[in-house]
């Protein structure tokens, strides 16, 4: 079986070309300007390939919370959002604090066949922040990471023995970096909204002092760690400085903290409730410039589902969070168009830094002799981000209704066509 | 009639015609108060219903008596902050009481934001008793009626609003109100209970109680709201009264014929002193009674916008 599809701007991290991507079984054979014989030749004249997307930080709420999301709609929105590789937390119902439902999401995956997933295990059992999970068990079972995503690890012995514990199997930590007693009951960003609102404000600092504190335990282990969702222009300075010192840290920024800030919250719309909240416009525009400087690793849309009745109530009852996987290509194609990114960086982002990040040595690139996961966008298509194109059982964005630009026209996952729009 | 929404639900929204149209029509109906058969037919035939999702004694009374003086049947209804008690959610549970042909809410809720959620979800006019931290505007408005009352005017008047502002509803609807009036109004409170972002206020925040209370018109004290505060925001009360309350000898600082003023109920001797709760400058009392008058008028306006 082998595909040719033609006439495509072919975007890698370092380069941009011209020509035809030739498909054969689950690898690239080839990337070329000529016309080689194959079983079935696309024409995407003017479109752009990417190698396929990776996300690093899902929540597909499966196994416990299905109604929002199981890992078949979290695939499918996956895959119509262009991404080929999707990284769900642990915070399911049970937590995957065990080899069982680490093989259990794998299994599923599989047995759907839009994605490569790859679970994020728990750092502590049950996530509760006290007594370390069976990591290297779980790592065999295919987990690649571990977080208590959702909850920060409290307590700093235990982050540090986490921190020592999994250097032995060579994996990382994932910080979920909120200091819970300075966050309180807040529920948006503590600034000037939260004082017209009258809604609790969650400091800068909560996620701020606990991104120094993990950055230090990451340097007295001398271990590897990774921001999660990283919202503030002080975590970024933090995290600048880390990286000057040599210590093994990278990051992720969510499409929203870089598209909307603590205005749109006027209003009470809760669809723009998510943790950590909207920062500031200074948040908004640092969280840029560290996307296009370097200090930001990767784009991760924290595809949070929920269900309309958990956002349908009082602002401080709802759940925080967005769906984001089906927005990540018109949010990030966004800044190309302002001239904050190029492709290039587009493609850094969004799959080779992740790949390198996640030690997916098969990923991230569109080259010969590389697995054949790849995203073609149209970035002119304009569309109605409506129920006809989302696929996530959830509806809980704010951009859900709207008008968005850019889109993932085709969906390559190991040579298959797993989206077609 | 210059006010034609369906819902009062804040101060930040409406304009200072629609305050002074509120405050006008108020003063009409405090006549009403003042008859010996204190009850007209203006609402006869309408249901409220007093939703209070939160304890409430003092605005829940004056929303009743001020409902019932219009001779509009009146509803009381009591629930914890949460409606998901039983399991319902909090539209349910209005929708539910407006299917009983309900015309007016009267909402108080402890989240922010929450009666405009329900204004935007019902067909019934809505008026907010207070939400969370955000607002209270009938409060504002009987606070702005004394003012009005005692001071003959309202624009150009000094305010100091002293005392827990970040947990203060009050605090905010009548900083809205007070700054389109062209009411010069000064903040000051501990640190702990000012927001970190004062500026969307645009007021003068003082930094000691003596420049606060100087050469004030008004000075108004808030309730210290130990149901909304976290337990880290003072040392205690008596340290309280010493830096951030108000006394005979900090008063002498404002104009000699300024009023104190106080939402209730007042924590003697930590906000306000007991001789000056209790003295000739303190118009507290007018506050409760301007309070029907304010909510006759909110009521009667609402009822017919709907």
């Amino acid at each position: 079986m082998s595909i040719l599809i033609k006439g495509l701007k072919i975007i890698n991290h370092n380069s941009t070309e011209e020509g035809n991507l030739l498909i054969e079984k689950d690898t690239i054979k080839a990337i070329t300007k000529e016309t080689p014989q194959a079983k079935e030749i696309i024409d995407l004249s003017g479109l752009v390939a990417v190698p396929g997307l990776i996300d690093m930080h899902v929540h597909f709420r499966d196994p416990g919370l299905e109604y929002k999301e199981d890992i078949i709609s979290g695939s499918q929105a996956a895959v119509a959002g262009g991404v080929t590789t999707c990284l769900p937390m642990a915070n399911t119902k049970p937590v995957n604090d065990n080899s069982t439902i680490t093989k259990y999401m794998i299994e599923k995956a599989k047995q759907c066949g839009l994605i490569d997933l790859y679970p994020i295990g728990a750092i502590t059992k049950g996530m509760k922040g006290e007594e370390l999970t069976e990591m290297g068990d779980m790592l065999e079972a295919g987990a690649v990471a571990f977080s208590d995503d959702g909850l920060p690890v409290m307590n700093s012995e235990v982050m540090r023995r986490a921190l020592e514990y999994i250097k032995t199997f060579g994996s990382f930590i994932i910080s979920h970096s909120e200091d819970k007693n300075l966050a309180g009951k807040g529920v948006i960003h503590d600034g000037k909204v939260a004082t017209i609102t009258g809604l609790k404000g969650i400091p800068a600092e909560a996620e701020e002092i606990m991104i120094i504190r993990d950055i230090l335990l990451a340097k007295a282990t001398k271990s590897r760690i990774h921001i999660a969702h990283v919202s503030t222009k002080g975590s970024l300075k933090l995290i600048k400085w880390a990286k000057e010192e040599g210590i093994d840290v990278t990051c992720e920024a969510a499409p929203h903290h870089f598209s909307f800030d603590e205005n749109c919250l006027l209003d009470y719309d809760t669809n723009y409730k998510m943790n950590p909240p909207l920062r500031e416009k200074e948040d908004l525009e640092a969280i840029i410039d560290g996307l296009k400087s370097g200090i930001i690793d990767a784009i991760a849309t924290d595809h949070a589902p929920h269900h309309r009745d958990e956002k349908f109530v009082e602002f401080d009852n709802a759940a925080f969070g967005i769906t984001g996987l089906q927005t990540l290509i018109p949010l990030t194609l966004k800044l190309i168009k302002d001239n904050k990114l190029t492709w290039q960086d587009f493609v850094r982002l969004t799959s080779y830094n992740p790949a390198k990040i996640l030690k997916f040595s098969d990923k991230g690139e569109l080259k010969a002799g590389k697995k054949a996961d790849i995203t073609i966008i149209d970035p002119d298509f304009t569309y109605l981000f409506d129920n006809k194109i989302n696929k996530s059982k959830s509806t809980n964005s704010p951009l859900f209704g709207k008008e968005l630009t850019g889109i993932a026209k085709l969906t390559i996952k190991d040579g298959k066509i797993v989206h077609k729009l | 009639m210059t006010y034609t929404k369906k819902d009062l639900v804040g101060m930040k929204n409406l304009t200072k015609d629609e305050i002074l149209f509120i405050l006008d029509q108020a003063e009409k109906f405090k006549e009403i108060n003042k008859r010996e058969v204190k009850k007209v037919p203006t609402l006869k035939g309408k249901t409220i219903v007093n939703l209070f999702f939160e304890p409430s004694t003092r605005t829940r009374t004056s929303f009743e008596i001020a409902g019932k003086r219009l001779s509009a049947d009146t509803i009381n209804f009591s629930s914890s902050s949460s409606s998901t008690t039983k399991g319902e959610t909090l539209i349910d549970t209005v929708k539910n009481i407006e299917s009983m042909s309900s015309d007016i809410f009267v909402v108080r809720h402890a989240y922010s934001g929450s009666v405009k959620f329900i204004a935007e979800n019902t067909k019934a006019g809505v008026i907010n008793a207070g939400d969370g931290t955000n607002e209270h505007p009938t409060q504002a408005l009987l606070d702005l009626l004394t003012i009005k009352e005692h001071k003959k005017k309202l624009e150009g008047l000094n305010v100091a609003i002293i005392g827990d502002i970040t947990h203060s509803r009050v605090a905010r609807s009548n900083i809205w109100a007070m700054n389109k009036l062209g009411i010069n109004v000064k903040l000051f409170g501990p640190k702990t209970m000012l927001p970190k972002e004062t500026t969307p206020f645009g007021c003068y925040i003082a930094s000691n109680m003596d420049e606060a209370v100087e050469d004030c018109d008004v000075i108004m004290m808030l309730r210290i709201q130990k149901e909304r505060m976290s337990t880290v925001l003072l040392p205690s009360d008596r340290e309280y009264a010493k830096f951030f309350g108000l006394n005979k000898a900090k008063l002498k600082k404002a104009k000699n014929d300024c009023i104190i003023m106080h939402p209730g109920p007042i924590n003697r001797g930590v906000e306000l002193s007991t001789e000056l709760a209790d003295c000739k400058q303190s118009v507290i009392l007018d506050q409760v009674e301007n309070g029907v008058a304010v909510r006759m008028a909110a009521l009667y306006i609402v009822a017919n916008n709907i």
